[in-house]
Parts: C-alpha cells; structure tokens; sequence
C-alpha cells in the first residue's frame, strides 16, 4: 500500500483550507454587478393567495425587482419533480400534486416561497420582503400522518384524495399472514420513527447567472450532485438547455442528504437573473434552513414478527405510514419504499416478510432523504423488535440474534435485496468483547448504589448503500441510472488530475480518493489532484449521497486507472524495448520484471504527449475515462453496543458506553472512517435522545425553527466513542468496499434506545428520550 | 435588524437624560438579550442607549457583611470574583453557569434582571437572597421588583444601578438545564440566613421567578434536603412546554431544590 496507499491513516489533504478559513463556498463567491435576494414565505401552514401587492416593496430603496409565481409560470419554468415512480399496489401511480418554485394559488407549508425580492443588499431585500403584501385565505391545516389521514381532514392537493400519495407494497402478505397465524410467539409493537431537520453547518446558498451576449446561465449552488442539479433544472424546469447551464458546487459545508435536491430557491435564482439582468444570489438564514430544507423520517409503524419454538424468525409483517410533507421532493417517494422495506430482513434469515407502506402530503416542510433515508427506519424497527421479543422471550438479546443471522452467502431476502458477504457474528463477537457485555451486571450493581438506572442495548444493522445498479433502480422506478464516472488525466510530467462525478463536502475525496492513485501508481498524493463539482470542467456524474462515493466514484477511477495503466505499460514497453507483460508499474517508476530496467513514471508521461516514440498507430496523451455501474448494492453491517445511566429523579440519561463494530470491507484511510462513524453515531444518538422536529397541530406553525427549540447534539452529550471494523470484502466492486457514510446514523438509535428502555424496565418509549420522556415512562 | 440610532452613555446621569428624550429606545447592558431579539427583528427600538461603558455601574465590593455589585459587572466578573466567591460562593457558581463564556463576558447582572426572562438565573438568586435593587431614582425589595414574566417594578427609563445582598450563612443554586437552549428549565435558589430560610425558583413557574413558600417553612424547621421530602409543588402553577410538562417542571422543582440544599451543606 506504501505510505499514502490505500489503508494509511494519513491526515486530510483538503484540511489546511477548511481549517484556515480559506475554504471556498458559495456564499464566497462575488460576480460583478450582484446582487442579493430575499424570498417572501408563507407564514401560515394552508392558505389560498388571493393577492399580491408589490407596489410597497418596490418604494423600498435599493429593490430591482419584486417576481411572482405568475410571472414563473409565464415564463414556463416547470414543477419541480420527484424523480423517483412508485405505483401503488393496484397498479395506479402515485399522486403527486404539483410542486410551483413560487406557490401561485396556495401554499401549503409555513416557508412556502411566494416571491423574491431583489436588491442592491441584502438588508434592502429583506426590508422588501417585508414589503410585499400577500393576500391570504388561511385553510384548516394537518402536519402529522393521523391529522392528514382523518376524515374530512384538509385536502392538500387535488390530485391526492385524503392526501394519499400511495399504498405500496411489498413481499407474500398471504404467506405471512399464514406464518404469523401458526407462530409459537408472536411479538407485536407500534413504531414511531422521529421527524429531523438536517442542519447542515453551511446554510443553503445559490448564486445564479445569466449571461445575455451567450445566453448562458450559471448556478453556483450547495449542491452535493451538480450534474443531476443541471439535469433536472434542464429537463424538467426549463430553466436552459444542458449546454447552456453551468452548475457549480465549490466547497459545501455538509449536506447529510439535505443538499441533494434541487429546491425552489435555486431555480428561481436563475430565473429572476434573466428577469432582472443582474446575477442574484440568496444565502439561506438558519431560520429558512429550519423550515424550508428537506426534513427526515417521520414515519409510524406496526410490526408483528413471529417465532418457532425453537425461537426461529418465521415472519416479519410492517405496516408504515410515512409524512412526505407539503410536496414529494426529489427522491422522497423512494425514502419509505425501495431504501426502507427492502432492508426488513435485518441481518437476519426470515422466509416470509410483507410491508405495507403508505404515504401521505401534510402541511410541513418537504420530507426527503436524511443520512441513511430508510434505512434508519428499518433498522429501528427491527432491532428494537428483535430487542423487545428477546425480552418476552426470556432470551439474551444476542445470542436471539446469532441464532437467526444469515450465515450463507450470497443471500436473497423476500424483500428483493441479495446479501452478498458478510460476517454478522464477527461483528457481534467483537463489539460484545469490546464493550465488556458478561461485565454488564456488575457495573449494573454498582451504578445502583449511587442510585443510578443502568442498562444495556444493542442493534446489529445491515445496510444497503454504494447506490446503485442503474438497471435494477430503474426497474423499481428510479428515473436516472446510479452509476459514477472518473477521469483520469496525467499531465505530460506525471502529475495527475481525477475528475470525479462524485461530490465531497465533508467526506475527504481530496485525500482518499489520491490515496487510491497513490495505491496503484506508487506517486505521491500530493502529485494528485481531486476536480469535482462543475459542469463545465467534470464530465457527466451522478453525486454524492447513499455512501457511494467509495464504491461506486472510486470503483470509476480503478476501472480509469486499469485504462492509465494498460497505455503506460505499453508505451514503457516499447520504449524499454521489452514484452508489454513483463512491465510492473512500482513506486512511481515501470519497471521491467527480472530486470534492472526501468523508466521513471514523469518520463513515460512525457513521452506520451512528446509522441516523439509512441508504439506503431498509438494515439498521443494519457488520459482515460470511465462509467462503472455496479453490479449490486454494497451491504456494510455491524453491531453497537450502548450503554446508559440514568437518572430516576430527572429521567436524564447519560450514554456511557458506546461500541461500534462495523464492517465495511476494503478501507482506503481508517481515520476518515472512523470519523464518519463519529459522525454518523452523534447523529444517531441525536435522534435517539434529542432531536425532534415538531410542529403545532392547530396552527402548522414549526415549534422547533431554532436552536433554542431544537437540540442539536453538543459535545458533552456525546461519550468518547470505540470504535473498531472486521472485514469481508465486497464482491461487486473492483476494490471490495462497501460505504461508510450512513451506518453511524443507521446502526445507533436503537442500540441507544434498548438500552434505555433495559434500564428503565419499560419498553413503552419513542424518540427523541429526552430527560422528560425517560422521567415519564419511569412513572407510569 | 432595523435602523436604531446608537448612543454611547458615560454616565447615569446621561443615560437617564438619553433614554427619556428617544421616541422608543432601549437600555442596552450586556446586549445578550436586545441585540440578538433586535437582530431577528422581533425588537425595532428607535434609539439604543449603551450602557457600558459607564465605569459606575461596574465592580464588586463587600463591606461588613454586605455585597454590593454593580449593574453593569458582566456574569464573568462576579464568576470570577474572590469577594463575592468568599462571601457567597453559590451566587458565584450561578454566574459561572449562564449561558457559554461569550454571554458570561458580555452579559450583566443589572442587565439580567431588568430583563427578568422566566428562564433567567439572577432572579432566583436575588429573590432567595432578599437581596435590593438599586436604581437611579430608588431602592427596591426583590420581593417586590419581580413582578411577572419579562415584567419589574422599573418604570420607564428607571436604570438599575446596583444590586445588594447580606451575605447568607449557607446557599446553593441547582439549574436544570433545557436540553436545546440550556436556560433554566428549573433553577432553585436556596439560602439560609438569620432570618431564616428563602427559596428562589425560577424557570418553572408560569409567572416567572416565585418563592416556594412551603419549602422555605419546611427547611426553616429543618435544613435537609429530606425535609423536602413532603413538600409538594402544584404543577397548575408551572410552565408547559415541547421540553416540559408541567408535571414534570413541579418535579424538577423539588428534586433541583433537595439538591440545593445538600449542596448547600
């Protein structure tokens, strides 16, 4: 591997800018003749408009313009869409109300944007904004599922009878029902999956462009997939035709999902540049980001899971209802269906499995893919399931696990996902050891002397991720391909450029994704450079979400790199006057095996572009490019183990133990990993113990719209965190990795919440557990 | 925020004079509160009198058994403070936990309490330590200066100046933090005098800081946290929130002021 290589834990090349303020984001970016925006939102959850007047905000100094939904529609910007077709399971296709970037009839959620207002400033555009007087017939609204699903509950799009969006299912609900009716034990539990609101660091941001004499636009955007963005702006927007819109994401302060989808705020940027002839740019406050960015989960659940005598999973039955909010953002509808029934079977080998899901429209704010979309979901559901049946089992909750894990490989589950390696009881063994399981009743004994509630919980998740084979996504619905691409150029002294259509903003694509160059090529990392994140320099690519990038981005680059190579070789052969297979390509030089023949890496390179001597009918320059479509998902998996005190008095709850054992094959740099362990684990016990996005039933107002309200993990809430990984490659791509970004997030909630509900003696919990919540289930 | 027009006061005197000639202007202490309310544009003062750089408003001193601070000392000069850690440690602890260092460094006592936000620290402390409050014109009881949510007995342009307190024998102050916003969501002051036993609450009551008048009987007879154990707090009377019923706020109450107590020794 060398000392760069793949597996060296070297530090993050992209870390001296992020660290010294030199970092490049969109809010950064100046253009001459800008200027700023503010958009006038809806303050109420359901209303018609009946009216705007701009007359006011037009007076306000500095305002170049006020735009309308009308004039939007005028110019034939088009719905924003979601990419993603469900059908439901009488064959019907989803109901998807429109989606306008300016609500021109109704709004349908506190946020909705109504107008933009530009100006010479931003304090100028938000005094317009302010302005502006909108006309509101206020609607009765419903912002959780029960409200939105009871009769004669608000409609919110005409085209969603009682705000239905589908009924889909999937897997034998018969021979389920069969299974589950001759079960020896049957364990039963209403599910709660708790509604996120992202908070990426870097608020959304888009500056938008157009250039008249080309008639040309420019969008720099918080976007962690720029070409799907200029797709989708293209194709279904109308805001340009691809080849005259550039998207540009420079550095992106984080996404975690929210910064997949094209919004309203970018399109519309794009569009009142034209309209305005000044380029305008809007800056999300975090406010907006509270009420305006994708949420995530929210979903309520039955499940019923069966067992034999012999405590043996013979059936898994679901039943989901999830919110999708006030409109079906980009890849929303795929959320609680193909990302989240279809990883059910857990890491375990269940014959019959059938889930229900529906989806409804409420009046809150678009809900959409969150770090692990779905999977979070699923993996709650059964591992606390799987927890709580142990329980009534009489049964250690591990050794109820090991006894239905998979073991063979590969694997079909009845929910269309084929495991294809894995080593779950490796997994269990190591964290079990790691985190002192057999000791646990001793430390439970002496917490209780100081009056503490100790307890213990663990999840054992499995995941699907590196997203995904194009032809399967798109039999199930999917309207792109999930392939990645690479280019790989060498300059004509050895040094190297890799353009990826993969996205990093936070992921440390700088560093690992050179260290695989270094890996193969044996040069330095730092005679490699990462180019991702415009249109205009990187060639078409799919972005950054479902932990692809390593599986899918980087499996692109081997595949380019296999190209670099094979041309290398040949041109050091010919040149060395040797067999092209004897050529070995070591620590920046080509060797001639069993020889002390060699040719240094920047001399080949040179030679290729010189075209002085290139063999018979070879093409000068060195560059290749490469599409790689996986072949499957990648499964990571893993156990965690939580462990917590609490406080009977107060019902706070300290975690003060947490374990994670994660497999997730090959590993390019093991502190980047572990950090997205970090990271997703913080996230995790987020959810678990402190975020909840809420709204009020009567008014639809978001109750937790700021920091004071909505608890963002702090430091001190979160415990030193061990982390450790086993190993069994991935077969489906070329360097056996499996993704790491998600399993933090996924793998946690329940591991903390078992333990929770183990100290307490009360399985009776939903999420967020916070201090009140714990202290209320004590006491009832 | 909206267009203000600031000005720089460097005396009382003239900070009195500032604020009774603006339309609609507002004393600014530490700004902890105004400038960010003012910055959501939530508050549109029309003129913003600063307060801070007037030098007699500031420091901390203590003659007999008397500790006097001035209305402009930030929270972390009282947290630091050897006099007032001497004289009355818990006030001391009190003012190390507001908020994060950059509120503690900028935030005043004076400007605390005339804010007297329902979650706020100072008011609990003051009311159990019966302490006064000193102002450009008068001296008020805090008994009497609390007077509801975000509501004193200061009348318009009224400027505190100081505050005052004796030392008490024993005194402890327990918060117990909102998860999001780390206000009080339940903060007890207790102190034991010569004149007996005084209980602040603040964060829990749906009036603002109360006196937990059953308390301060029981531990009047008995300083122990297990003379608590019979008291109870009437959850009509506590705020309800996303973070806390007022069940839950009732409990907070007895159980933060049974670890006042023990703390206080």
């Amino acid at each position: 591997m060398g000392a760069e290589g793949i597996g060296a834990r070297i530090a993050r090349k992209e870390d001296k800018r992020f660290i010294t303020g030199k970092g490049r984001y969109t809010d950064d970016m100046v253009v001459p003749g800008m200027k700023h925006a503010m958009f006038v939102r809806s303050p109420h959850a359901h209303a018609k408009i009946t009216g705007i007047n701009k007359d006011a905000a037009l007076a306000v100094p500095g305002v170049i313009d006020v735009l309308d939904g009308k004039q939007l529609t005028e110019d034939g910007i088009g719905n924003l869409i979601c990419g993603w077709m469900i059908h439901s399971k009488d064959g019907s296709p989803m109901n998807m109300g429109a989606w306008r970037p300016l609500a021109d009839d109704k709004v349908r959620y506190v946020g909705d944007a109504v107008a933009i207002v530009v100006a010479d400033t931003k304090a100028q555009a938000r005094e317009g904004a302010e302005a502006v007087q909108v006309d509101y017939e206020e609607l009765p609204s419903a912002t959780d599922i029960e409200a939105a699903m009871a009769d004669g509950a608000p409609q919110i799009h005409d085209e969603a009878a009682n705000n239905l969006i589908y009924d889909w299912e999937i897997g034998e609900s018969t021979a389920t029902d069969a299974a589950l009716a001759s079960a020896a034990h049957v364990t039963e539990m209403d599910i709660v999956n708790n509604r996120l609101i992202p908070n990426a660091m870097e608020p959304r941001a888009a500056l938008g462009l157009y250039d008249e004499a080309e008639d040309h636009y420019t969008c720099w955007t918080t976007s962690q997939n720029p070409h799907v963005a200029r797709l989708v702006m293209s194709a279904f927007y109308n805001v340009a035709p691809e080849n005259k819109l550039r998207v540009i994401a420079p550095d992106v302060g984080g996404g975690f999902g929210s910064k997949i989808f094209i919004y309203p705020e970018e399109v519309v940027c794009l569009w009142a540049s034209r309209r305005t002839g000044v380029p305008v740019k809007w800056v999300a406050d975090r406010t907006e980001s509270f009420l305006c960015d994708a949420h995530g989960r929210d979903h309520i659940s039955n499940v019923k899971i069966g067992f034999d005598s012999e405590n043996r999973i013979t059936a898994l039955k679901v039943d989901t209802i999830a919110n999708l909010g006030a409109y079906m953002s980009l890849f929303s509808s795929s959320v609680p269906t193909y990302l989240y029934a279809t990883l059910l079977s857990g890491q375990y080998n269940i014959a019959n499995i059938h889930a229900n899901v529906r989806t409804v429209y409420t009046n809150t704010a678009p809900v959409d893919a969150y770090r692990g979309a779905g999977r979070p979901e699923a993996c709650y559901l059964i591992e606390r399931v799987m927890e709580t049946a142990a329980r009534e089992l009489g049964v250690s909750p591990a050794e109820l696990r090991r006894k239905n894990f998979v073991t063979e490989f590969p694997h079909q589950t009845p929910v269309i996902m084929a495991y294809d390696a894995g080593d779950f009881g490796a997994s269990l063994d190591a964290a079990m050891q790691a985190a002192d399981y057999s000791g646990f009743a001793a430390r439970k004994a002496e917490a209780a002397g100081r009056g503490k509630l100790r307890g213990i919980g663990m999840s054992c998740y499995i995941e699907a991720c590196g997203i995904a084979p194009s032809q399967a996504v798109g039999a199930l619905g999917a309207g792109v391909g999930l392939w990645e691409s690479a280019e790989v150029r060498v300059n004509a002294v050895g040094t190297i450029e890799v353009l990826t259509g993969s996205h990093s903003h936070g992921q440390g694509h700088e560093t690992t994704f050179a260290q695989l160059v270094a890996d193969r090529l044996g040069v330095g990392i730092d005679t490699v450079s990462i180019v991702h994140g415009d249109t205009d320099k990187v060639q078409m690519g799919m972005g950054t979400y479902g932990s692809r990038s390593g599986a899918v981005g980087m499996s692109a680059i081997s595949v380019a790199l296999d190209k670099v190579e094979a041309k290398a070789k040949k041109i050091a052969a010919h040149l060395m006057e040797a067999d092209e297979a004897d050529i070995e390509i070591d620590s920046g030089e080509l060797k001639v095996a069993g020889t002390d023949k060699t040719l240094p890496w920047f001399q080949m390179a040179l030679a290729a572009y010189t075209a002085h001597n290139l063999p018979e009918g070879m093409e000068p320059g060195l560059k290749e490019t490469a599409f790689f479509d996986p072949a499957n998902f990648t499964f990571p998996a893993g156990c965690y183990i939580c462990e917590v005190e609490i406080d009977p008095d107060t019902g706070v709850t300290e975690v003060v133990q947490f374990v994670a054992s994660d497999d997730f094959g090959t590993i390019i740099n093991p502190m980047i990993v572990e950090g997205q362990v970090h990271g997703g684990v913080v996230q995790g016990i987020g959810q678990a113990m402190l975020e909840g996005c809420a709204y009020d039933a009567e008014s639809g107002q978001l109750l937790t719209a700021s920091y004071m309200d909505y608890t963002m993990p702090r430091a001190d809430d979160i415990p030193s965190i061990d982390v450790s990984t086993t190993k069994t490659e991935c077969p489906s791509n070329p360097l056996g990795m499996k993704g790491c970004g998600e399993a933090g997030a996924i793998g946690s909630p329940p591991a903390v919440i078992n333990a929770i509900t183990d100290a307490i003696g009360n399985n009776d919990l939903t999420m967020p557990a916070t201090p009140q919540t714990v202290w209320a289930a004590i006491n009832r | 925020m909206y267009k203000t027009t600031y000005h720089r006061a460097s005396s009382v005197e003239e900070a009195a004079s500032l604020i009774s000639g603006a339309d609609d202007g507002k004393l600014l202490a530490g700004g902890q509160t105004l400038i960010p309310t003012m910055k959501q544009r939530l508050a549109a003062p029309s003129d913003v009198v600063d307060l801070r750089h007037i030098a007699d408003l500031k420091g901390i001193s203590v003659a007999g058994s008397t500790v006097t601070i001035g209305a402009g000392t930030t929270h972390a000069d009282v947290a630091n403070s050897a006099e007032v850690r001497s004289a009355c440690p818990a006030l001391a602890d009190l003012a190390s936990n507001i908020g994060d260092p950059h509120v503690r460094n900028m935030g005043t006592i004076g400007g605390s309490i005339a804010n007297n936000d329902p979650a706020a620290d100072y008011p609990a402390a003051m009311v159990a330590l019966n302490a006064t409050i000193h102002t450009n014109s008068r001296q008020i009881g805090a008994d009497d200066f609390f007077t509801g949510m975000f509501e004193t007995a200061l009348n318009d342009g009224e400027i505190i100046t100081a505050v005052s307190f004796d030392a008490p024998e024993k005194a402890a102050y327990q918060k117990f933090p909102n998860p999001a916003s780390r206000y009080a969501m339940a903060g007890v002051f207790v102190a034991k005098s010569g004149g007996g036993v005084r209980v602040g609450v603040t964060g829990a009551g749906s009036d603002g800081v109360f006196r937990a008048s059953n308390m301060e009987s029981a531990l009047s007879a008995s300083f122990s946290g297990g003379a608590l154990d019979g008291a109870s707090v009437d959850p009509s009377d506590m705020l309800s929130d996303l973070h806390g019923s007022s069940e839950y706020r009732a409990n907070l109450v007895k159980v933060m002021a049974k670890r006042a107590v023990e703390a206080a020794g």
